[in-house]
């Protein structure tokens, strides 16, 4: 897949995506899927509130030291036999790992699901040099095969339905018998295990993602409910970790505080299946595991971020909870927001990483309706965020005209209290009059973002200012 | 009203530019509620407290009308608003304009801490557990997403709403979900809001109610607007209208008596 | 390998943006102190009651947060009953009689003898094997995971490639929390070391990944059985 960034088109991709009939009807079961079961799990947890502030301390207090437990990470992992390598952008990220999968002779690599191999197109460069990365997360093996990028951070082929997989796996599997029955996910499910389980075994190179690494002993850490990233990791020769700087933790005890809080925002789970903890390759006398370790810590924008207003994004654990209780995301899905991260924390995080030129709509496109917020395990204010990326875009003229100028004709007048009475006594007077017969317009001049999906309310006509100045001087007069 | 021993308590009324320019009985109806609830109302001058700037970025604009609404309002007892989402906007983000202006900070606090939504306020500060009214019909309430997240606010209306005479309240499912209005966003991204908002309506429909109401005119006119396009013959008002016993003024869109069809904005179901 | 130059300037670059950004260099007292004592200290955050029970209640809980993971569980009034509840799992499933197993003395020193029929081969897993025994370090009674750690006695691939993956748990090692374990490996590897690999499973592989309809056993195992083993000693929780 290629990350072609297609932000800018977000009102187009949406018009699209609205219009796309299997879409539609996979995003319905994204609400009632993921919504009642965190509930749930938030429910049975008396002191997930509790467990929330305490992730968001923990993420705080490691981001202020973000330097010192960089360094405690690295010296620990290298002490443990594997190899730490930073990067300072996608670039140099890819650089690294082809160099070294090169170094091993690697003709293919599997790989566990990581947004960071979204983020710095991985798999184009890989392919691009001769080795073959194979996805192994059966949302992230599916979209691969149809050439897509991930609809949502943790569950990536949310968009597709079962029929399109039958349909993909029919044209990929083609040594497979023509006649099988691949109508049931189950189904879908075991070829998907068979076909996977012989790259496993072949593969020479295993990449994974990281949801956290732990200053303390040097470890990343990778949850997942499949076993694949663990199979990724397990089998080949080298295990090559990809991760942004800000998952660093701690200490063993403050990742257990954040692996409470995060299966349950993501999927409602207690515990994801697998929650595995990887510190340096393969010991002497061990039977198995990768021969050797290597983390690649990707900055790419990131340190940018710890400086300004937008430190508190770095926060996030990746569960997905802002865009699975997001209405705009329910509406027109991940793909619509055109690049690797989608739904309010995508809103937030994109334009740092891409820039607000690009990225201005995301953080436009949301009704600050404050769901995201109210279920972020680590208490992210991002409609805050958004509201300062849009601060940013007025402030560098970058609002459309026609929004700027709209604004700037009301304030001039609700700056102006002497003025905005008359003014909006008379132009009331006049709308409802034009409205009286109905009721309300089925067209407005200069509303037809609104007319064209709704009726307008006509006013009642008067303004309550007006009318109440009338009623307190008939009262003074009759006194 | 009745004025006992001790002298009422003084309140400002906010009634928020939509209320001012759109619907004023709404303004009324708020009047009719805090006087009943022993408060004395006043009005001062007012425009918008600024909402729409703050979202579209526009901090300087933003900081002008807070400064503005501070200053007209900060005499009263209590500023009340029937917006959860303006209280909201002014209880929980003015202190933010204001960040490192320590002149402005205490002030700016104290204004806050006496900032309320109409339906909370009645309930949480003046104790007002039931209202003096008759509704005939099955209302459903929508959540509206500043009042509910930012104020708290879910229980109270509920709970004076079945103080109602003759008044059945049929919950809708999701009714705390957004209904797309989102202020400018409604019409900066008209096809993302028409399909939030394409939802609502069927929740609407679907709990059965003859009625919607809500605490916030911009999600009501958003609701109604849809519910009329789709020709669904549901009423639509204000919380406010309802609690105060003028529910008989013409639902949002819909004509005046005497201008009207067949009986379209009567209190009757249409058969 | 050895890392490249170019990784050495890299790291320079992001450290330096990462303490231009913070405005810090590094060598502040208090920063490093607050650091050192945080990773020495490693203090425990919010504990939840659940996982703070009497032995017997928490041996009750492990139980029911193990089912409620999809996971199934058998409590064995000894380990010595281990090869005949193994035999029993299979046989329940029309399984080959077979099974591949770590070195661990805990198991080796199981009467294998007493089940014939039974054949017991140790080493890891190469993918052929439809069932593999392991022994936990450890059970977690908070949400029904099994710790596993890797080593020559319990080999990481057992918990990965058999469709059937066994695991004995003894009673006595099951805690409450998530905590407990990580003091009980400090004890065992020293503090700031852990082996190669700690899995922590909480029930058999899934994915939800087609139309969101949860599956088992999408890469791992497609079952996990627990065998808990004995019982704790009263007040030990």
């Amino acid at each position: 897949m290629s990350v072609h960034i297609t932000s800018p088109d977000f009102k187009a991709n949406a018009r699209k995506a609205l219009a796309d009939a299997p879409l539609q009807q996979a995003l319905a079961k994204v609400g009632p899927g993921f919504i009642g079961k965190r509930a749930a799990a938030a429910d049975k947890l008396p002191e997930f509130k509790a467990l929330r502030d305490s992730a968001r301390d923990i993420k705080n207090h490691t981001l202020a030291h973000l330097d010192l437990y960089l360094e405690r990470f690295e010296t620990k992992a290298r002490a443990a036999g594997g190899h730490v390598h930073f990067a300072v952008d996608a670039a140099q990220a890819r650089d690294i790992v082809l160099d070294i999968c090169r170094q091993l002779g690697a003709k293919t690599v599997t790989k566990g699901k990581s947004m960071i191999s979204e983020e710095i197109a991985l798999n184009d460069h890989l392919e691009a040099n001769g080795i073959e990365p194979v996805e192994t997360d059966l949302g992230e093996y599916l979209i691969q095969i149809r050439g897509e990028g991930p609809s949502h951070i943790i569950a990536p082929a949310i968009h597709l339905n079962k029929e399109q997989v039958e349909a993909d796996f029919r044209r990929v599997h083609a040594d497979l018998p023509p006649e099988r029955n691949l109508s049931e996910p189950t189904a879908l499910l075991a070829e998907a295990r068979g076909k996977l389980r012989e790259r496993f075994l072949a593969a020479d190179v295993g990449i994974t993602g990281a949801n956290f690494l732990v200053a303390e002993t040097g470890t990343s850490i990778i949850v997942t409910n499949e076993g694949n990233g663990d199979l990724t990791q397990t089998l080949p020769k080298a295990h090559i970790v990809l991760a942004s700087l800000e998952k660093l933790v701690p200490t063993l005890e403050d990742v257990s505080q954040l692996l409470r809080v995060l299966a349950r925002s993501a999927t409602g789970q207690e515990m994801s299946v697998y929650t595995t903890f990887s510190t340096g390759p393969r010991r002497a006398d061990d039977l198995d595991g990768p021969g050797e370790y290597h983390v690649v810590i990707l900055d790419n924008g990131r340190s940018g971020m710890l400086a300004g207003q937008f430190r508190e994004m770095l926060r996030c654990i990746r569960c997905g909870a802002c865009m699975n209780h997001c209405p705009v995301y329910h509406a027109v899905g991940g793909h619509a927001y055109g690049w690797v991260y989608p739904g309010p924390m995508g809103a937030v995080l994109t334009p740092s990483l891409i820039g607000i030129e690009k990225g201005r709509n995301l953080p436009n496109a949301s009704t600050f309706c404050g769901r995201c917020e109210q279920v972020c395990p680590v208490r992210i204010p991002l409609p805050k965020l958004m509201r300062n990326w849009r601060e940013k875009e007025f402030e560098r003229h970058l609002t459309p005209a026609t929004q700027r100028y709209g604004l700037a004709f009301w304030a001039f007048f609700a700056r102006r209290g002497w003025l905005y009475r008359p003014a909006t006594r008379a132009a009331m007077a006049v709308l409802a009059l034009a409205g009286k017969a109905r009721g309300r317009f089925s067209k407005l001049p200069l509303a037809g973002g609104w007319t064209q999906y709704r009726e307008f309310p006509a006013p009642e006509g008067g303004t309550f200012q007006a009318q109440w100045a009338a009623r307190t001087s008939a009262q003074k007069s009759a006194r | 009203m009745s004025m006992r021993e001790q002298s009422p308590v003084s309140v400002g009324l906010f009634v928020t530019c939509l209320v001012d320019t759109m619907r004023p009985s709404v303004g009324f109806a708020a009047v009719r509620l805090l006087e009943a609830a022993g408060c004395a109302v006043s009005v001062p001058r007012q425009t918008c407290c600024g909402q729409p700037a703050f979202n579209s970025g526009d901090r300087a604009t933003t900081r002008a009308l807070a400064e503005q609404m501070i200053t007209a309002f900060e005499t009263f007892d209590y500023v009340v608003a029937p917006s959860g989402s303006c209280a909201g906007m002014i209880k929980t983000h003015y202190p933010e304009l204001f960040v490192g202006e320590p002149d402005w900070m205490p002030r700016v606090e104290r204004f806050c801490a006496k900032v309320f939504e109409l339906v909370s306020f009645l309930a949480d500060v003046r104790g007002v557990t039931h209202v003096a009214a008759a509704y005939e019909g099955t209302v459903t309430y929508h959540d509206s997403c500043s009042g509910l997240r930012e104020l708290g606010i879910q229980a109270q209306p509920r709970q004076l709403l079945a103080s109602v005479a003759g008044l059945t309240l049929a919950e809708m499912p999701d009714s705390d979900v957004c209904c797309g209005f989102g202020g400018t966003f409604c019409v900066k991204y008209p096809d993302v809001s028409n399909a939030i908002v394409e939802k609502k309506a069927a929740n609407i429909v679907a709990s059965g109610a003859d009625t919607l109401l809500a605490g916030d005119l911009g999600c009501l006119m958003n609701m109604a607007g849809k519910l009329q396009r789709e020709g669904r013959s549901i009423r639509v008002r204000h919380v406010a209208e309802v609690l105060a016993g003028i529910g008989d003024t013409p639902p949002i869109g819909q004509p005046r008596p005497s201008a009207a069809g067949l009986g379209e904005a009567g209190q009757g179901r249409k058969p | 390998m050895t890392s490249s130059s170019s990784d050495h300037s890299s790291r320079d670059v992001v450290f330096a943006s990462v303490r231009r950004a913070l405005g810090v260099n590094g060598a502040e007292a208090p920063r490093r102190q607050a650091v050192a004592d945080r990773i020495a200290g490693h203090p425990e955050g919010v504990i939840p009651a659940r996982a703070q029970l009497p032995a017997d209640e928490q041996i009750a809980l492990f139980k029911a947060m193990v089912e409620a993971a999809a996971a199934t569980l058998v409590h064995l009034p000894d380990a010595a009953a281990v090869p005949g509840a193994v035999a029993a799992y299979l046989r329940a499933r029309n399984l080959p009689m077979s099974i591949l197993r770590g070195a661990d003395p805990r198991l080796a020193g199981l009467p294998w003898q007493d089940e014939p029929a039974l054949d017991v081969w140790i080493g890891p897993s190469d993918g052929r094997q439809l069932a593999g025994l392991s022994h936990a370090f450890a059970g977690i009674a908070e949400s029904g995971t099994v710790v596993m750690l890797s080593g020559p006695d319990n080999p990481s691939t057992l918990n990965l490639l058999p469709d059937h993956h066994l695991v004995v748990v003894d009673a006595r090692d099951v805690t409450g929390t998530y905590e407990e374990v990580w003091t009980r490996i400090r004890a065992a590897y020293g503090p700031g070391t852990l082996p190669r690999t700690v899995n922590w499973i909480t029930g058999p592989s899934r994915s939800a990944d087609i139309e969101q309809t949860l599956l088992l056993g999408a890469h791992g195992p497609r079952s996990l059985h627990v065998l808990l083993v004995g019982e704790m000693p009263a007040g030990e929780a």
